[in-house]
């Protein structure tokens, strides 16, 4: 029994840790105090400010539009490179593997100086089309990293089956390999538009021009305070998600039981 | 089937994005000259001579080390919560490892950030060690905070490899050991620790490199005291314009990186192969 209460203390104590300070955060954005650490009522106009204010609403922009770009990009990229390299073989099969496990395994400070090297030398001017590029380089190893588990499970006669039978390459690409494939490419885009939202040091090194996303904004608020706009803000999209993943549960386990009952 | 073939395009884009930028790096770090014109480069190890003095190889020194101490703290901290997830019940246990990933959903800037309204002079934590008596202790601004926001943002990391492993272990080995009469110390140290391997070290890859090469929690929590490998690459590419002593540090980072790897895949004796044969 003690036993049983430590552990449960413990679990406690670490979910806590874990969120305290997002507790802290939306606390914090219906404080009526620009300056944080005192609390002088309670208000909502950050919240009304949020809507106002332009700027927070441009970063907001450019957060979105590269991560459903580059998401999108890399999710067919990574698919297509994926089915590409589940076919090779022997040497080329694993230097390529390599290379794609790079930017896994290297920190994203090292990608990021040499993807700005890289633009500087091509004269790219750095802005959005910079940081988009960036974003699609960073995600699409993860992509095909998690579609090759989904290729090796399948079975391989399926699509030659499916050529014996009179398909073409492309037709049974397109009618059985990727269907087959689906939950591995799901996962991949949903995980490249996290990666991408949630980027800070690779955009912080590849972008200018005044483009910003949410992570660089944030940043550059940091030393002299960050606006409490920015607390309303990410209460909101926590919020939002948290929501959407409440009813997608909701609904997987409703379709549960209905495939249960009809049992 | 000549499927293989829809890879080849895949191959230019490593080619441009990958491959290229890093070789980019490796002739910076071992030119020098003007940064912004490349006709002024020439061959040169100075940059690398400059690296080994003892305030660059302090700063490497002590990268490593609150990379290091933060890595074993998460171990030992996220083991146990690892474990005691494992054993729940499937609903409960979802609903867990759902818990630990939400907080990443949050802008780790942010949640960074809101340390500092947590650790500040009039922070909860502050008022609650002087409390108890520990009065004017500072807890922002050193290698503490650093520390604290280390594992804060890299716990996740370490617990979630370690949970998969620990549920897709035979339960039939435990009880067979407990059959045998080993007791609970035994039964741990000999079967799940030892089969729990795999995943301890992807959770060791996955604190160590973040912690290793961060810029932005020794910049945010550490202040100006504490600099870090990253914070001295950054300043190098944004503001002192030395791209070529940047990417020395860059290059030393990642050979340091990829060996402490190489070297901790050698424990890895179950690793699978296919992906990542060469580390």
């Amino acid at each position: 029994m003690v036993n049983r209460n430590l552990k449960r203390l413990y679990t406690f104590l670490i979910f806590a840790f874990l969120y305290a300070p997002i507790i802290i955060l939306i606390i914090y954005s219906f404080n009526d105090s620009k300056f944080r650490g005192d609390w002088s009522g309670f208000t909502l106009r950050w919240y009304a400010e949020l809507f106002r204010d332009r700027e927070v609403i441009r970063v907001l922009y450019y957060t979105f539009a590269i991560a459903i770009t580059s998401s999108i990009i890399s999710t067919v990229l990574g698919t297509v490179a994926a089915i590409g390299i589940h076919g090779m073989r022997g040497i080329t099969k694993k230097s390529v593997l390599n290379l794609n496990y790079l930017p896994v395994l290297n920190p994203d400070i090292v990608t990021a100086v040499a993807l700005m090297a890289l633009f500087r030398m091509a004269r790219l001017q750095f802005g959005f089309i910079t940081l988009l590029l960036a974003h699609i380089t960073f995600s699409v190893p993860y992509v095909v990293l998690s579609i090759l588990p989904k290729l090796k499970q399948m079975n391989v006669h399926l699509a030659e089956a499916a050529m014996d039978l009179g398909a073409t390459p492309m037709y049974a690409l397109r009618k059985v390999v990727i269907p087959e494939i689906m939950p591995g490419i799901i996962t991949g885009g949903l995980l490249a538009f996290t990666l991408s939202i949630d980027d800070f040091v690779i955009s912080f090194f590849t972008t200018g021009h005044g483009i910003s996303n949410l992570s660089i904004y944030i940043y550059s608020m940091a030393r002299k305070g960050i606006n409490p706009t920015i607390n309303a803000l990410s209460t909101l999209m926590f919020i939002s998600l948290v929501a959407l993943l409440l009813i997608i549960n909701n609904r997987s386990e409703k379709s549960k039981k209905i495939i249960q009952e009809r049992r | 089937m000549k499927l293989n073939r829809i890879g080849y395009p895949y191959l230019i884009w490593l080619g441009i994005f990958i491959l290229i930028p890093l070789l980019l790096v490796t002739y910076f770090a071992f030119t020098t000259g003007d940064s912004q014109n490349f006709s002024t480069f020439s061959f040169s190890i100075e940059n690398f001579e400059k690296f080994i003095s003892p305030i660059y190889l302090g700063v490497l020194y002590r990268s490593v080390k609150l990379a290091f101490i933060s890595t074993l703290i998460c171990l030992v901290l996220g083991y146990p919560i690892a474990l005691i997830i494992s054993k729940e019940k499937p609903k409960i246990r979802n609903i867990m490892v759902l818990m630990l990933v939400i907080p990443m959903w949050m802008n780790f800037l942010l949640r960074t950030y809101a340390w500092l309204t947590l650790l500040g002079k009039n922070g909860i934590l502050t008022k609650v060690l002087s409390f108890i008596g520990l009065e004017g202790v500072s807890l922002l601004y050193n290698d503490t905070a650093v520390l604290l926001g280390m594992v804060y943002n890299f716990l996740p990391f370490m617990v979630l490899p370690i949970f998969s492993v620990l549920t897709k272990m035979d339960n039939n080995l435990v009880e067979a050991a407990e059959d045998l009469g080993a007791n609970r110390a035994e039964v741990f140290w000999k079967v799940i620790f030892p089969l729990s391997l795999p995943g301890v070290i992807t959770g060791i890859t996955m604190v160590f490199i973040p912690a290793v090469s961060t810029f932005v929690i020794s910049g945010l929590l550490g202040g100006n005291k504490s600099t870090l490998i990253g914070n001295l690459i950054e300043q190098q590419f944004r503001y002192t314009g030395d791209w070529h002593f940047g990417s020395t540090m860059s290059i030393i980072l990642m050979v340091f990186i990829l060996a402490s790897m190489a070297l901790t895949s050698k424990f890895d004796k179950e690793k699978e192969g296919g992906g990542g044969g060469l580390w």
